[in-house]
């Protein structure tokens, strides 16, 4: 079964967005879960990537990323009509969803596409949501007008100013924890701003969750390549996650893991981005 | 004499009634060919490479054809040994085949990865007579003999299919006992539609054992061979998240589901430094190395694998001596051993053990990790070993390992793989309410394979735990004739 791009755009220069077939991942997904894509089985790696939506009509899923690596640039150079010869999924426990009171959703950069559908979700529910989402620049903000018709509240921070409050997530989210009472902190981007927006939060003694981005395998549990410290016990995240209680999270280590095979990350995308200079790829 | 020349004198003899049980004990059992140790070493070439016709017919006549062939009840799916080794002698290979076919689907992939030393080969009379197995009749060569002429024969007739029933089954995971019970129950004339979770059927075959020990090409021919038949096979597929047992039963009218999904939970060592960059679980070290190609990085394949120089390997199964030889193959100045009992006690194949000194795998036995050591940056450096004494016998009847006080010494390495075993994964137990697991979480089946779920059969590691190729397929052929069985009614 191979999966066709339906529709393809920028949101800003390196993030894509694109509605993908696949039917049957479609039809089982909840706000949370993730797929695995290998775009060929001859030779790709298989890689992580939230479902930040479902179209069940048109048995699609749509999947926001950031060309960061080879993978990634590789799906990006992909165009509508192309297809994706393996999508698996919906893996991952789906966002715990309720009526918890207030909800404070924290985006980074492209974690605000995860957030999305658990943001919607809880909205749906009967929360109180209040939106902040952060990003580099003006230029690199996502999604702010789905946010705006779900949040009823919407705040944003840029690190340079240049849109926005000149601030970091972690502003807002300790002021608006002084100003009211907040039942749940969803925080979600990089790993980082996960990391201090849990202190933040524990700060104020609120609960919180996180959605961890390690680098997988198969997405079963078979592996244990995804292995985090949570409370001082292993998990992995592609099954006992990918969201777990931020305050209790190993990020250091987590932080430390995902630098594992920078070089030859660096060699492949290097190696990837000659081909399609001298014409051997699109 | 030369080889041939002693087959021909043999064969008259054996023709004429008068090669005596004496003449073939005489018989020098027939080593197998192997490619040179120093030069396996940089290629993931299958090392062992198969008996000539010669020396299979010699080896062959070595069998006495006992009257109450022991070596049968060795064998979990009961070959029957003498009488295909009997066609080998006449130069009847077909006849062969279709002896071992009658009981095996899978002999290329058995007669090279069986532990035949525990199995078919631990009662063999010959290996009795010298007191040392290592003497029996080589039955899984012979096996493998046989498989890889009939792959040569290039026959691509597929096996009569039964009318259709109308009847629908689901096959849950593409190990080999998967590809067994769908076979089996395709040939009923079944609407058969294997799901498997990665995006390459074959399950241990292609993600675990090793290119070097088992070819891929053979594990494809069995997939190919299916959808001739009329199989389909959808991959990316996770039962239980994708869709549930329930809901492929309910929904999409599935009369009968085979679970076999495999054990896949890595067990670790719950030592400090388990978090280390460096340190593996087998399953993902071999998952880099064999199914995603990770030798091929930078020449084609896409996933990256630690560039080891010093590599430390924990136990001492099949799964242990596959992550050692093959980091070997990615490039390993030095590769230890590390087990907690005696070469004795070790799990894995006597031929693997052999095969992995050639290869130049240092052994630390009666060692085991207390501690792996890192730099700043998180990287493995070292790993921190006792030394250990074997003392009384433990409930498996093999003597304990005992840890000794103060014999703490260091190995430097950059990675660390993890190979003691594996758990069962808890996806399906979790995600099909009645269904009845052990306290390990393996399923109970009953002697048909037959779950607590009716029209639900399960088998290999799910239910056993970790065990081997042919048990498991075993267990997909007893699930297939159940099955069978239960759609007629
Ligand atoms: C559950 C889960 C959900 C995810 N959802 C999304 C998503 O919706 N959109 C999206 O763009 N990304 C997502 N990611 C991250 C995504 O999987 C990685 O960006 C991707 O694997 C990188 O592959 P690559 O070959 O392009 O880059 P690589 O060459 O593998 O890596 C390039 C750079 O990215 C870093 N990196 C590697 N792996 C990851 C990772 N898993 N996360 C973050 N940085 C990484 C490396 O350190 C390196 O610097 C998710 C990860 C997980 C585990
Ligand atoms: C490295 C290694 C070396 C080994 N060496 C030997 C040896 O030399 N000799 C020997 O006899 N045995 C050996 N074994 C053991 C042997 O491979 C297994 O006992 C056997 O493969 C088990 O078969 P199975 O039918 O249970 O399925 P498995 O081979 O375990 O395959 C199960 C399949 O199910 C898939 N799956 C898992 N979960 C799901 C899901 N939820 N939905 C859909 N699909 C799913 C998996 O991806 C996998 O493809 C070895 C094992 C390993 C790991
Ligand atoms: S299937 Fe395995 S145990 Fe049985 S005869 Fe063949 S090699 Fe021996
Ligand atoms: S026990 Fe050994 S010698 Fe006897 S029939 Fe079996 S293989 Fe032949
Ligand atoms: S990705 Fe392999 S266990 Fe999580």
């Amino acid at each position: 079964m191979s999966h066709k791009i339906l529709s393809k755009k920028n949101l800003s220069k390196d993030v894509f967005i694109a509605d993908i077939e696949a039917p049957l991942v479609a039809s089982a997904a909840k706000a949370g879960q993730f797929v695995i894509v290998c775009l060929k089985t001859s030779y790709s790696e298989r890689i992580p990537l939230t479902i930040a939506g479902t179209d069940l009509k048109n048995g699609t899923i749509r999947l926001v990323w950031q060309a960061i690596g080879k993978s990634t640039v590789e799906l990006g150079n992909m165009q509508v009509g192309d297809e994706v010869e393996n999508i698996l999924g919906p893996l991952g426990k789906p966002t715990h969803i309720e009526k918890f009171g207030t909800v404070l959703c924290v985006g980074g950069g492209i974690g605000n596409a995860p957030l999305l559908p658990i943001a919607k979700a809880m909205k749906e529910a009967g929360n109180k949501v209040i939106s902040i989402l952060g990003a580099r620049n003006k230029e690199l903000l996502i999604l702010e007008d789905d946010f705006k018709t779900i949040s009823d509240e919407l705040i944003i921070v840029t690190d340079d100013g240049s849109y926005g409050r000149k601030a970091v997530v972690t502003v807002p989210l300790d002021e608006i924890c002084q100003r009211e009472k907040v039942d749940l902190v969803v925080a979600i981007g990089p790993t980082i701003m996960m990391k201090f927006a849990s202190l933040a939060a524990a700060k104020h003694n609120v609960h919180v969750v996180v959605s961890l981005n390690t680098i997988m395998i198969d997405g079963t549990g078979m592996c244990g390549g995804c292995r985090v410290e949570v409370g001082g016990k292993t998990k992995f995240v592609c099954v006992d996650g990918p969201e777990f209680d931020g305050r209790q999270v190993n990020f250091d280590l987590m932080m430390k893991r995902m630098q594992a095979y920078k070089k030859q990350e660096q060699q492949a995308l290097e190696q990837y981005k000659h081909k399609c200079k001298i014409g051997l790829e699109k | 004499m030369n080889d041939e020349q002693l087959l021909e004198e043999l064969l008259k003899k054996h023709k004429a009634g008068t090669l005596k049980p004496a003449d073939r004990y005489n018989i020098p059992p027939q080593a197998m060919p192997q490619q040179d140790g120093a030069v396996r070493r940089s290629n993931v070439s299958e090392v062992a490479q198969g008996y000539s016709e010669t020396q299979a017919r010699l080896e062959a006549l070595r069998c006495l054809g006992c009257k109450n062939a022991p070596c049968m009840e060795g064998c979990p799916v009961k070959i029957k040994i003498k009488d295909f080794i009997a066609q080998i002698v006449n130069g009847d290979f077909q006849k062969a085949l279709d002896i071992i076919r009658e009981n095996s689907l899978l002999p290329a992939v058995c007669g090279r990865v069986c532990p035949q030393e525990v199995q078919c080969q631990l009662p063999c009379t010959v290996g009795k007579k010298f007191k040392d197995v290592n003497m029996s009749v080589s039955i899984g060569r012979l096996e493998r003999f046989v498989a890889d002429w009939g792959r040569k024969q290039k026959d691509s007739s597929a096996p009569a299919i039964a009318a259709p029933t109308g009847k629908k089954v689901a096959i849950l995971g593409a190990g080999p006992g998967g590809i067994v019970a769908a076979a089996d129950t395709r040939r009923a004339g079944h609407d058969v539609t294997v799901f498997e979770a990665f995006h390459k059927p074959g399950g241990v075959m292609v993600y675990g054992i090793p290119e070097f020990r088992l070819p891929k090409a053979i594990v494809q021919e069995e997939i190919e061979q299916l959808k001739k038949m009329g199989v389909k096979i959808i991959c990316n597929f996770v039962a239980g998240r994708t869709k549930t047992i329930k809901d492929l039963m309910q929904k999409d009218g599935f009369d009968a589901v085979y679970v076999g999904v495999g054990a896949g939970l890595p067990m670790f060592m719950n030592i400090e430094g388990e978090h280390l960059i460096g340190v593996y679980s087998a399953n993902e070290y071999l998952t880099r190395a064999n199914l995603m190609r990770a030798y091929d990085f930078g020449k084609g394949a896409d996933t990256p694998i630690a560039m080891s120089k010093r590599v430390a390997v924990v136990g001492g199964g099949n799964v242990a001596m596959d992550a050692a030889r093959t980091a070997v193959r990615l490039g390993a100045e030095k590769v230890y051993l590390i087990y907690r009992r005696s070469e004795k006690e070790m799990p894995a194949r006597i031929e693997e053990v052999h095969h992995a000194k050639e290869e130049g795998i240092e052994f630390h036995l009666l060692r085991n990790p207390k501690r792996i050591i890192g730099n700043a940056e998180g990287i493995v450096t070292g790993i921190e070993c006792l030394k250990y004494e074997l003392g009384e016998p433990d409930a498996s009847g093999r003597r304990r390992p005992v840890p000794i006080e103060g014999s703490e010494f260091t190995i430097e390495v950059d990675t660390v793989v993890v190979a003691i075993g594996n758990g069962a994964n808890p996806l399906i137990g979790q995600t099909t309410p009645g269904l009845e697991l052990t306290k390990w979480g393996n399923i109970v089946v009953d002697e048909k394979c037959a779950t607590s779920i009716k029209g639900v059969y399960a088998g290999g590691d799910i239910v056993l735990g970790a065990a081997t190729v042919i048990l498991a397929m075993g267990q997909g052929r007893t699930a297939a004739a159940a099955i069978n069985e239960y759609l007629k009614k």
